[in-house]
């Protein structure tokens, strides 16, 4: 049987961008420190990761000032969610072809 | 990709999903702890009443009476907030999480509004004589922070809610059994569900 990865995204391939995503899957919204905190990564390699899936229109930005201390919040996005969905199907898949 | 790290890589999807929307730091013998407080709280109140010899309903002309049952409650509040905090504070340490992030202020938030509200209503109700309704509106009230709260949370916290609230209802009806309903909600209630989250998710 031919394996059909139509659902797979390269995107995901990346560990702390699948995470990311998993985090703002589970929740309306994130924050950036927040995210650091969980994730245990980074400023650097999580800011670039974090710009690769808004480049991919996966999340939004949401930049505000809490007692003047720059707040930055992440969103995912209906298409985002979408692609992340479709991602975990394909690794379901592959474990089933596996299986055969 | 092997299939071990397949089935590894979904596990860990699914634990940080969990992880990063629910406060698991809450210690469950901090809540044994808790619930004898409680009951050795409820003893020294029965024993004080029983020897005052007076019931619910004679507490109005018994202004010291009502006093010793004010402080002690408080006092069992303040301890109990105090050892679930610590402990809360030591269980989060040992997994190399913060205490105060964002799943432990969406769980204090949405216990909030229950218990603010059921706050002042006792003061509302201290304050127009209805001694006798205060103990079963407050685990009503307890008991619908807890369900509240119990999304951000252990799910055996929804199950402790609706007990409570159950039991506050019963206190409602039976106002006489105020004071052992308490002890029964806040002191045998709180033992099993700390045991219970205990068991389940520390040992």
């Amino acid at each position: 049987m031919k394996l059909d990865l139509s659902l797979y995204d390269k995107v995901f391939e990346n560990r702390v961008r699948l995470q990311i995503m998993s985090v703002l899957a589970a929740n309306e919204e994130y924050d950036f420190n927040s995210l650091k905190e969980l994730l245990d990564v980074t400023d650097g390699n999580l800011a670039s990761n974090l710009k690769t899936l808004e480049k991919e229109e996966y999340i939004v930005v949401e930049k505000s000032f809490v007692d003047r201390k720059p707040n930055t919040r992440y969103k995912r996005t209906p298409k985002g969610l979408k692609a992340f969905e479709n991602h975990l199907i394909a690794l379901e898949n592959l474990i089933k072809q596996q299986y055969k | 990709m092997e299939q071990k790290d397949l089935f590894k890589e979904l596990g860990q999807i699914r634990s940080l999903m969990e992880k990063s929307s629910k406060f698991v730091s809450i210690s469950g013998l901090s809540g044994v702890l808790i619930g004898f407080y409680a009951l050795l709280g409820t003893l020294l109140g029965y024993y004080i009443s029983t020897s005052h010899e007076t019931s619910m309903n004679r507490l109005r002309d018994n202004f010291t009476l009502l006093n010793i049952f004010l402080i002690l409650a408080i006092v069992i509040l303040v301890l109990s907030l105090l050892t679930g905090w610590l402990m809360a504070r030591r269980k989060a340490k040992k997994s190399r999480q913060s205490i105060w992030n964002i799943t432990s202020k969406s769980l204090l938030f949405a216990v909030s509004i229950p218990l603010v509200t059921g706050g002042v209503l006792a003061l509302i109700l201290l304050s127009q004589g209805y001694y006798h309704l205060i103990a079963g509106m407050l685990l009503v009230f307890y008991g619908l922070a807890l369900t509240a709260g119990s999304i951000y949370t252990f799910p055996e916290v929804r199950w402790l809610g609706i007990l409570e609230i159950c039991l506050g209802v019963l206190a409602l009806c039976l106002p006489d059994h105020g004071l052992m309903l308490w002890g029964l909600g806040f002191g045998v209630l709180h033992i099993i569900y700390g045991f219970i989250v205990y068991k389940k998710y520390e040992s």
